[in-house]
């Protein structure tokens, strides 16, 4: 085969079930891209060649063997360093976790592992996934490979940016309030949030319990399907898991690949697009939008007005949970410890204090302390309480939005890559980078985000949100799957085509 | 219109264990006063008829058996441990009382 | 712990100006065989952190998923207690930093516990109390510390500590009561009545091995007074700690003490917590209640409700131990006791193990009579409660069936209950290692019996004309001779054959 890092994740499974190449070949010229552009990009926090060519010869043993253990055996991935991943360093971003190795796999890793899926290393985020721009990843940021002076998005920017770089044919992601979408969006590739409940969150380190869920992050709709598949299903160890099976999904997306969307009824979100949103970003959406109605969907304009009370909600919910998850971070059982400086016979309380200083970033004491204020006494109902009944709410607009509209589609995120440290000390403003992909998480529908070309005024991608009600993730892959398709007839291949070539790397 | 004082934060601080100096005190206090003013809306939104969400996906009863499953062992335990003795985490003198 | 001693009020001093409000909290550890949220096991005394995994050591991305058989537990206790039980309730987080909790929140229940609005009738002294109860929820126990450095092992002056999280996780039950009014002087009994009637219930349902002395049964005592006749509601202490019955007992008369001693010299109580030292009899102050209570509570985001359906609830309800109150009257017609001989029974605390004892096979009036003398004078000698004396209702049993068989007789049981508490084997092993056991043989009686007549010829005489009662004095001399093993009754009949 040609190169292997530009192969989609499905055709490099056909090709090793076909002999045509080798797991050890996969991995190997991965790992070689790796070398070549993640200086530049920073995809990656840690690296794991040997653990990954082991895996790729034992599946290629399987293989030889005609007994592969799934149909993506032996293609390698990159998973984001919020999962834990046995004898693998899982920081989540943080110095607090620095070196820290988990004497147990998350769910989703095990069954990674069980596949016979290569791991090629840890992915960077935002520290413990608090952010959109991956700038508060406590080992430095991720570079956009569109740009590298501009974001990848966040918090799992590592993992789209090295899906974006062909640095790995699939990663694993999380979102809690976009973290797979809109990175997925600012650097041109897929990314999936499941329905809630529907993907393990054992061994994924909560942010928002409520909020997170693991999905795919990919450069085309199918290798998601394929992925979501394989990671998805009940989970006896995640009390919040559901025990409905994961619905055919790469049937929908073939169903989708045909390009024909007749019947469908899709629904813009009048909330979700207009004010706030930049030029090039709107001019893509609607484009998106008449393309789909020229393959025969249904158009309409559907009102959610709950939303505008979206981030409010969110950034109060997130924040609480939060406190109460990061505070097993107190330097006792793992993790950084650090000594006070200034006392002589320093407290367990002392070192706690002292060890959370020093091991957390500004982002995320700003929302602890945001937490610990929204629990406290007195301000609970006001703001925790108040937050998860604009849950219901929000709820509530979706099905009625649902009763009118098979899917909704809005802009993924309101702009484009934003240049690195632009918004790293304007919370708000960086807040709002997740206007649009919120909602799904407070109610728990699924929800894509595919490549809508680029924006005409920096030429930078745009990203396309479907969202489906919940348990309707073949929904969203089909219509993902018809709106890449009509896109990539139209460009005459994917979006990634046209990323710059990084520097040090053969285009 | 909510404002966190700076008394307040090193409070809360102290509440969530994170010794914050001077100019961290400084900075935080304004910027979450920010926040909390841009998330004031919430207060006003839902009616007291309106029942909370605290799970996307409406499940109860779920339970495990009362039977063992392996788990760690206590070399595995202590490996990420800053300092550990005699099998056991090491930890700092505690203040406060015996639980 | 040093500090100034506690100045105390004088008991009736106390009674005269103030009136008691108790409460009670007591935490049950049940006996499932895994944790409340993990599959780890839950066995006593195992090699340190040996017993853990990623959730009961609260490693970042570990979920806990909740223990059925605890549930159930929670409920037949709820039932037991006359409780309502929640359709629907939810765990909650209470958030609080402390080196021995692994994620610094405590997994427990809030404002939606299981098991609420029940109640316990108490019997002291031969009158009912009806204890009102508020709540039963269910939570997680923490890690274990070892204190190194320091003079005493404790925690204060400690220079660092060592953590065992092996009872980090372990189901919990907590049991609290509503405020105790009127209990006046009986205030100390009703809660160790309260606590001992409790531990049996918790017996009887076999949802926790209720070893106080293993701390799988834990008393907090709240306590207030407020000024006599007034019913008002003082400001409380709460006494933790308390893990004995006599504790319970000597821990509120001595709060009520100390309390009135506080308040007749015009200051205010403070509401803390205070620690109970079993070996001094005192408490001692711990830390004020202050903002570190404000423990910002939510429901914990990683566990679904639990709805317990009705006909759950009703399945458990039918196997649940008789009624309390039924059963006593039961066991008295059974036994044939007085209701004096009941009352004694139930107010030492030994109604479980006479009945346990009449069950291993000793007649009633047997099994009463060594818990309530021999027993309870040990007890009562060692400072233990009768229940963690050390010996069990079988061996008593046993001991008995040797009185019974005539091998022993009570006053060498005695010593076959000092064998027992020095670990010296078996009762029969007792008896043969120490011979003990009573001589019946004619032969050996009969010379001895034989040696008394000679050596008392006007006692004889006296016999031989028909004055049988002065038999006992021969029997006191035939038995000295024997050191007290002869076989009694043998030796009398023995004396009459050969003087008739």
């Amino acid at each position: 085969m040609s190169d292997l890092t530009r192969t989609t994740a499905a055709q490099l499974a056909d090709a090793l079930a076909a002999g045509e190449t080798t797991s050890v070949e996969v991995t190997q010229a991965h790992l070689d891209r790796i070398g070549e552009v993640d200086g530049a990009i920073h995809a990656f926090l840690h690296v794991d060649a040997e653990g990954a060519l082991a895996q790729a010869a034992a599946s290629d043993a399987r293989r030889a063997a005609g007994r592969p253990a799934s149909g993506l055996d032996g293609v390698p991935i990159a998973v984001k360093d919020i999962l834990a991943t046995q004898g693998l360093p899982t920081t989540c971003g943080s110095k607090i976790l620095e070196g820290w190795i988990p004497p147990y796999d998350a769910t989703v890793v095990a069954r990674l592992k069980a596949a016979g899926l290569p791991i090629l290393g840890k992915t960077n985020m935002d520290e413990f996934a608090m952010g959109s721009s991956t700038e508060h990843s406590a080992y430095g940021p991720t570079h956009n490979p569109w740009d590298l002076d501009r974001i990848p998005g966040g918090s799992g920017g590592g993992s789209a940016a090295a899906v974006a770089a062909f640095e790995a044919p699939l990663a694993l992601g999380t979102d809690t309030g976009g973290s797979i979408r809109q990175p997925g969006a600012v650097t041109g590739t897929v990314g999936v949030k499941p329905t809630y409940g529907s993907i393990s969150r054992y061994g994924l380190v909560a942010l928002a319990n409520s909020l997170d869920q693991v999905g795919p992050v990919t450069r085309t709709v199918l290798d998601a399907a394929l992925l979501h598949e394989l990671i998805g299903g009940h989970d006896p160890r995640d009390s919040t898991s559901i025990t409905q099976p994961v619905p055919d999904l790469t049937d929908a997306v073939r169903l989708g690949a045909t390009g024909d969307l007749t019947g469908v009824r899709i629904g813009v979100v009048k909330e979700l697009n207009g004010s706030g949103y930049q030029d090039g970003v709107r001019q893509r959406f609607q484009e998106s939008v008449d393309l789909m109605v020229d393959a025969g969907a249904t158009l309409v304009e559907v009102s959610c007005p709950m939303f505008v009370h979206a981030l409010a909600a969110y950034y109060l919910i997130l924040p609480a949970e939060a406190s109460s998850n990061l505070a097993k971070f107190d330097a006792m059982r793992y993790g950084l410890r650090v000594l006070p400086e200034d006392i002589a016979d320093p407290s367990a309380e002392d070192v706690m204090r002292a060890s959370r200083d020093a091991g957390f970033g500004d982002e995320v004491k700003r929302r602890i302390i945001l937490g610990t204020y929204a629990l406290s006494s007195g301000y609970y109902d006001a703001y925790y309480g108040q937050a998860q009944k604009v849950r219901t709410l929000i709820s509530r607009d979706f099905d009625a939005a649902f009763e009118q509209a098979d899917v909704l589609l809005s802009p993924t995120a309101p702009t484009t890559a934003f240049k690195l440290g632009e918004k790293l000390d304007d919370p708000i403003a960086m807040y709002l980078n997740d206007l649009a992909t919120i909602p799904a998480n407070l109610s728990g529908v699924p929800g894509i985000s595919v490549p809508g070309g680029l924006a005409e005024e920096d030429g930078l991608p745009v990203g396309i949100q479907i969202l489906a009600p919940t348990m309707a993730d073949d929904r969203v892959y089909r219509v993902g799957s018809a709106l890449e398709t009509l896109l990539t007839d139209r460009w005459g291949g994917p979006l990634l085509d046209r990323a710059p070539a990084l520097k040090g790397a053969p285009a | 219109m909510p404002e966190i004082t700076r008394d307040e934060v090193a409070h809360l601080a102290t509440l969530a264990r994170i010794d914050l100096d001077d100019a961290e005190l400084d900075h935080l206090a304004p910027q979450l006063s920010v926040i909390l003013e841009s998330i004031a809306s919430i207060s006003s939104v839902a009616g007291d008829d309106v029942p909370p969400t605290s799970h996307p996906m409406p499940l109860t009863n779920v339970f495990r058996e009362d039977v063992v499953v392996p788990g760690l062992t206590a070399a595995q335990a202590l490996s990420g441990a800053p300092a550990s003795e005699q099998q056991r985490f090491s930890v700092p003198r505690i203040l406060g009382d015996e639980q | 712990m040093t500090g100034k001693s506690d100045t105390l009020v004088a008991w009736d001093d106390v009674l005269a100006s103030y009136d008691p409000a108790l409460g009670l909290e007591v935490h049950v550890e049940l006996n499932t065989v895994t944790k409340m949220f993990c599959g780890c096991p839950t066995e006593f005394g195992a090699e340190p952190n040996s017993q853990v995994c990623p959730v009961c050591l609260g490693l970042p991305g570990a979920m806990p998923v909740v223990n059925r058989k605890a549930v159930e537990s929670a409920i037949r206790i709820g039932l037991a207690l006359n409780c309502e039980i929640a359709e629907w309730c939810r765990f909650a987080r209470k958030n609080y930093f402390y080196p021995d909790m692994p994620k610094n929140f405590q997994t427990s229940q809030y404002d939606e516990p299981i098991a609420f609005e029940g109640y316990m009738d108490v019997m002291v002294e031969g009158e009912i109390h009806r204890v009102e109860i508020e709540r039963a929820h269910m939570e997680e126990d923490t890690g274990k510390s070892l204190h190194v450095g320091g003079a005493t092992g404790r925690i204060h002056g400690a220079d660092y500590s060592l953590v065992d999280y092996n009872r980090a996780g372990i189901p919990l039950i907590e049991i609290v009561t509503k405020p105790i009014m009127g209990s006046r002087e009986k205030a100390p009994l009703i809660a160790k009545a309260y606590v001992a009637q409790l531990r049996e219930l918790i017996v009887a349902l076999g949802v926790s091995d209720a070893r106080m002395d293993q701390g799988s049964i834990r008393a907090d005592v709240n306590l207030s007074l407020a000024p006599v006749g007034t019913g008002a509601l003082g400001t409380r202490t709460e006494t933790k700690n308390v893990n004995s019955l006599r504790s319970v007992e000597r821990a509120v008369r001595y709060e009520m003490q100390r309390h009135a001693a506080v308040l007749d010299s015009g200051k205010a109580i403070f509401q803390e917590t205070r620690h109970w030292h079993e070996d001094t009899g005192v408490t001692t102050s711990g830390r004020e209640k202050s903002d570190a209570d404000d423990y910002r509570y939510f429901p914990e985001p990683d566990l679904v409700p639990v709805a317990p359906s009705r006909a759950w609830v009703e399945e458990l309800s039918g196997t649940l131990p008789e009624n309390p109150r039924e059963k006593l009257d039961r066991l008295q017609a059974d036994w044939g006791f007085s209701d004096l001989e009941m009352r004694d029974t139930v107010g030492a605390g030994a109604l479980g193990l006479v009945e346990e004892t009449i069950a291993a096979g000793a007649a009633p009036q047997a099994a009463r009579k060594w818990w309530l003398s021999e027993m309870a004078r040990r007890a009562n000698d060692s400072g233990v409660d009768i229940a963690e004396l050390g010996v069990s209702p079988a061996q008593v049993a046993a001991v008995q069936a040797l009185v019974d068989a005539k091998t022993i007789n009570d006053k060498l049981a005695r010593q076959v209950f000092d064998g027992l508490l020095a670990g010296e084997g078996t009762p029969e092993e007792i008896v043969a290692a120490r011979g003990l056991a009573v001589v019946s043989d004619d032969g050996a009686l009969g010379a001895a019996v034989d040696i008394a007549i000679a050596a008392n010829p006007d006692v004889a005489d006296k016999i031989r004309d028909g004055k049988h009662a002065a038999a006992g004095a021969l029997i006191g001399v035939v038995m000295k001779e024997m050191r007290g093993q002869a076989d009694a009754g043998r030796v009398r009949e023995l004396i009459l054959e050969k003087l008739s």
